[in-house]
């Protein structure tokens, strides 16, 4: 992002004949590659899941991977997510909820299983009624 | 079908019983809210004001008279906000040995309820949203917001609201739950009734214009500034605006979901928040204090700015350590995120997680011990002028940085285990409120009154003003940190043991103080317009300022500037002056604006009316309203001429008016 | 534009001698990606909710009983062929080529179209057997995550038609390119959320 003196107004940068600075277009190839990953990036957990042939928590782990990295390829390939646009903005904003995402989700799954530990009710299963 | 089966299917559950014939507090202001609103009505009516009220004020996408518009939502709804705690005091102040006081239960909850509810969203966030949007484009060197219609439609979501709030007065009844309406209480369970719906449908409404506008404003200050104002020149108030709407942008949608999961437990008989078939309450509480610690820094960030103008600007001095303020403003921002479970220390999560919150919570107060230091040096060694702005900054220092320190107090967790929910907590939340927000505001409102109308605001009854809210505020709470210490529950309506009564008869004085002070300040603004030609200030810069702002004519033309300025400095203005910048008086153009529209007002008039369907279970009026919110945002979209030019002429006519008020007061 | 560059940095200037003109539009993208930001918000607090919540069935059904994989995999399908067939409509658009872009929009809407019919299909059979939003809590919160995005899913199709019909009307204009822009974000921001939601709800639900 443009900082101090050099960054005069957003108007006297490069501005294209869309009328917006920075802004990216696909391109045919650009948008298959993004295409093919994600089919790929989709088959595999699917698969996994449906055949069950890794064990359970390495299949989560792995599912979950993708997920990441079929996120990040549907920004980049689809989304045209880079640091330029807008002045470098777009990727700060992006960047700001994905800080206050990760916190919220991480602190309230952290916060609530120690609440729920300490102050649910216990499930009362027969063998550990007294007696 | 008989009558019977028809009148449901059309009024829903809304029946005669609905108004509070029974209530005779309630009758009483019925009457003269009825009353006050003919006579209102019909004196526009009589003067034929309603044209120009449509055409200059209602449909404007000017964010300056937007922004006048929020600050007197701000005022009214601040009147029945104070009323509401007037009466809790009064009734705290009855209600021993044995006597129940005048209110009962099932009136009282209501008005704890609504006292919260009003003066967080709508008297503190229209009123800081209204200074925005006044502010920040004349700072930063614009014309307009980047959305001038999302802006009248943000005033208006907001002001539908704050109606549906109003309505619930005299239909039916508000919440009972407290501001922040925990489960299961506000459960469909255990408040079947209405209260709990208008409160939803106002705060999810009001919700939607917050969001819009700080999604507005933030797009603004990125793209809109003016040449040569980098980020580093940006005046400080401008900077806490921009990181106060990340902040709005950045939680409101968290409580528009936690609304909105409660709304569907409530309608639906979804099972979110409820004690069986696998809910959980404490979700909820968790949720809404993620939105809520961030809430409160949005209140407290803009003040902040207009205190480090205001220093500096009294001071005669450049302010203080200006990176060290973006800086402390960009990690209160950061660190919002990481201290809301302080609110509910007391839920049981345990010793680890309770830990974590508090120290976290004691680090957040650091970045605002720096600004209170900046803000020192900073009048340090100026030449200070006791205006009202500066008045008002020192009793924010004073106040605030007590309230703060009971907060630094309550974030020791075994602390907080004691004064959890007691009248302590009430009293730092007061405390830090009202000495940072509303203090703030009436530094804000006496230091740019003059830039919106052109006159300055009466000092005596200004000074007045301050010297009742002031001893006032400390009569009126610091027997609650006492009653507090002494373990006394907030939100508690009669009491048994007599020592205390002395306490709340001091503190119901402090509220008749403030009642004055209030007072007084109304007065303040009634004298001065009368006043008007002896207060004038032709310069459109009073106060000697440093920031663009006070470059435009008092009040500024509808374009702001006829010629966009060339920023070199962060105190662009004072810069401009000590260089012996000259107004250009010749080559003017013709400026694009934005035109007005009624859109804004139509679509928040169908909300308004499908939020009180909804309470009220008109389905087919819902529906209705939901359409025709759908068609007229598409109709909307099919007009694609939304602007006009003002012509040359015109500016030219307005700059050379401006040159010969200047020249008038040179002479 | 290098001399506007000299005149910003000459202390002595204070107007420039053309007026900075900010285009018409120029703040849209930003603005429109702040909204998304403040949505994407949204969903993360409903996924939360499943998180925490995903797992109380209330001794009734859970995600084995009910989730139909295969269902799942055509619904995916359907929502990341209408991206592509997005992405084909905004490469026609760049080319300024009206008809090509009118007929990748119209695709995209009837993958959109199936997407949803599919979905409420699931949701109708869930509901007939008994596995209704008010059953247990992570019923709620399957229904409500899933149920959202299907909304928005929605809403995107209504406008998706609405921007059909003003292209129709006033072609490839600039004011067009800059909605037909947007509704790319919306429309591959849906599919983003939607890999979370057969990462998070469905496949790692057969896990659980």
């Amino acid at each position: 992002m443009s900082a101090e003196t050099n960054d005069h107004s957003p108007d006297t940068q490069h501005v294209d004949h869309l009328g917006h600075e920075g802004h990216n277009h696909g391109s045919f190839r650009s948008y298959m590659i993004g295409f093919v990953l994600s089919v790929i990036l989709t088959a595999i957990p699917f698969g996994l899941v449906m055949t069950g042939v890794l064990p359970t928590q390495a299949t989560a782990l792995l599912v979950m991977a993708f997920a990441v990295v079929q996120i990040v390829v549907h920004m980049v390939f689809f989304l045209h997510m880079n640091s330029k646009s807008e002045g470098g903005w777009t990727m700060l904003a992006l960047i700001f909820t994905i800080i206050v995402v990760v916190i919220a989700l991480s602190g309230s799954l952290w916060v609530m299983y120690h609440l729920n530990a300490n102050m649910m009710p216990a499930t009362h299963d027969m063998s550990q009624m007294g007696g | 079908m008989n009558a019977d089966q028809i009148i449901p299917l059309i009024f829903g559950r809304l029946t005669l019983e609905a108004l509070p014939l029974h209530e005779p507090i309630l009758v009483v202001t019925m009457i003269v809210v009825a009353l006050g609103g003919v006579a209102l009505l019909g004196a526009l009516t009589y003067f034929k004001l309603w044209g120009y009220l449509w055409k200059e004020w209602f449909t404007t996408v000017d964010h300056k008279k937007i922004g006048i518009m929020y600050m007197i939502l701000g005022l009214i709804m601040f009147v029945r906000g104070f009323a509401d705690a007037i009466m809790m005091r009064l009734q705290q102040a009855m209600a021993f040995g044995g006597s129940e006081g005048y209110l009962n239960a099932h009136h009282y909850d209501q008005i704890f309820t609504a006292h919260g509810v009003i003066m967080i969203f709508f008297v503190a966030m229209p009123m800081v949203t209204g200074l925005m949007n006044y502010v920040v484009p004349l700072q930063i060197g614009a014309r307009d917001v980047s959305f001038p219609f999302l802006n009248n439609f943000s005033f208006w979501m907001t002001t539908a609201g704050a109606i549906i709030v109003m309505a619930s007065l005299f239909v039916g009844e508000f919440a009972r739950t407290g501001w922040l309406a925990y489960p299961p209480l506000s459960g469909i369970g255990y408040s079947p009734g209405v209260g709990v719906d208008y409160y939803i449908w106002a705060l999810q409404i009001a919700g939607v214009g917050t969001t819009l506008s700080g999604i507005n404003l933030i797009a603004t200050i990125v793209k809109m500034r003016a040449p040569g104002m980098g980020m580093m020149k940006m005046p400080v108030f401008t900077w806490t605006s921009l990181c106060t709407n990340v902040l709005i942008v950045a939680s409101f949608p968290v409580l528009t979901a936690v609304l909105a999961l409660l709304t569907l437990d409530r309608y639906v008989g979804t099972n979110f928040f409820t004690n069986d078939f696998g809910g959980n309450p404490m979700m909820y509480v968790n949720l809404i204090w993620i939105w809520g610690h961030p809430e409160v820094y949005i209140l407290i960030l803009p003040l902040f700015g207009v205190f480090s103008e205001i220093a500096s600007t009294f001071a005669g001095k450049k302010l203080f350590g200006y990176t060290s303020m973006v800086y402390a403003t960009v990690v209160i921002t950061i660190l919002s995120y990481l201290v809301w479970l302080h609110h509910f220390f007391t839920m049981g999560s345990g010793a680890s997680v309770n830990s974590f919150f508090g120290i976290t919570t004691m680090i957040i107060s650091i970045p605002t011990g720096a600004k209170i230091f900046n803000w020192l040096f900073t009048m340090y060694r100026g030449r200070i002028r006791f205006e009202l702005p500066m008045m008002w900054l020192i009793a924010f220092m004073l106040t605030f940085v007590i309230g703060g320190m009971t907060g630094v107090l309550l974030a020791v967790p075994p602390a907080d285990f004691v004064l959890h929910n007691s009248l302590f907590l009430v009293a730092h939340f007061h405390n830090v409120i009202i000495g940072g927000v509303l203090f703030g505001l009436f530094a804000a409102i006496n230091f740019w009154w003059p830039k919106a109308f052109g006159f300055k605001l009466d000092k005596r009854w200004g000074l007045i003003s301050f010297w009742c809210w002031v001893p006032g505020f400390w009569l009126a709470f610091l027997p609650l940190y006492v009653l507090g210490l002494m373990g006394v529950t907030r939100r508690m309506r009669a009491f048994d043991d007599p020592s205390l009564q002395i306490w709340f008869v001091i503190a119901a004085i402090g509220a008749g103080v403030i009642a004055l002070g209030i007072a007084a300040m109304f007065v303040q603004f009634v004298v001065s317009i009368i006043n008007r030609d002896k207060l004038r200030d032709t310069t459109g810069d009073p106060w000697d300022g440093r920031t663009l702002e006070w470059a435009t004519s008092s009040p500024p033309p509808d374009y702001n500037f006829a010629s966009t300025p060339v920023v070199h400095d962060a105190d662009a203005w004072w810069d401009m002056k000590r260089r012996g910048y000259q107004r250009p008086l010749a080559g003017y153009r013709a400026i694009h604006m934005p035109s007005n529209t009624g859109t804004g007002v139509i679509i928040s008039a169908l909300c308004l009316v499908m939020g009180l369907a909804l309470i009220w279970y008109i389905w087919w009026l819902a529906a209705l309203t939901f359409a025709g919110v759908l068609a007229v945002s598409i109709a909307h979209t099919f007009n694609y001429k939304r602007d006009f030019d003002i012509p040359a002429d015109v500016v030219r006519e307005t700059e050379e008016a401006r040159t010969r008020l200047l020249a008038g007061t040179e002479a | 534009m290098s001399t506007t560059a000299i005149k910003i940095d000459d202390p002595t200037v204070f107007h420039l001698e053309e007026e900075p003109h900010h285009e018409e539009g120029s703040s849209t993208m930003l603005g429109f990606w702040l909204y998304l930001m403040s949505d994407c918000l949204i969903f993360a607090m409903l996924f939360a909710v499943f998180g925490v919540l995903g797992g109380n069935y209330a001794a009734g059904p859970g995600p084995k009983e009910l989730f139909d994989l295969n269902l799942v995999a055509v619904n995916t399908a359907m929502l990341l062929f209408s991206s592509i067939t997005y992405g084909f409509a905004m490469l026609a658009m760049d080319k300024d080529n009206r008809p090509q872009t009118l007929i990748w929009l119209a695709i995209t809407g009837l993958f959109g179209l199936a997407f949803l019919g599919i979905e409420l299909y699931e949701f109708g059979h869930l509901i007939h057997e008994g596995a209704t939003p008010q059953r247990s809590a992570f019923l709620s919160s399957f229904f409500t995550l899933v149920g959202t995005h299907g909304l928005h899913v929605t809403f995107g199709i209504v406008w998706l038609v609405t921007l059909m019909v003003q292209v129709g009307l006033k072609g490839l204009i600039p004011a067009n390119k800059r909605r037909l822009m947007c509704l790319s974000m919306f429309w591959h921001f849906l599919d983003v959320i939607w890999i979370g939601v057969f990462t998070f709800v469905y496949l790692l639900g057969m896990l659980r």
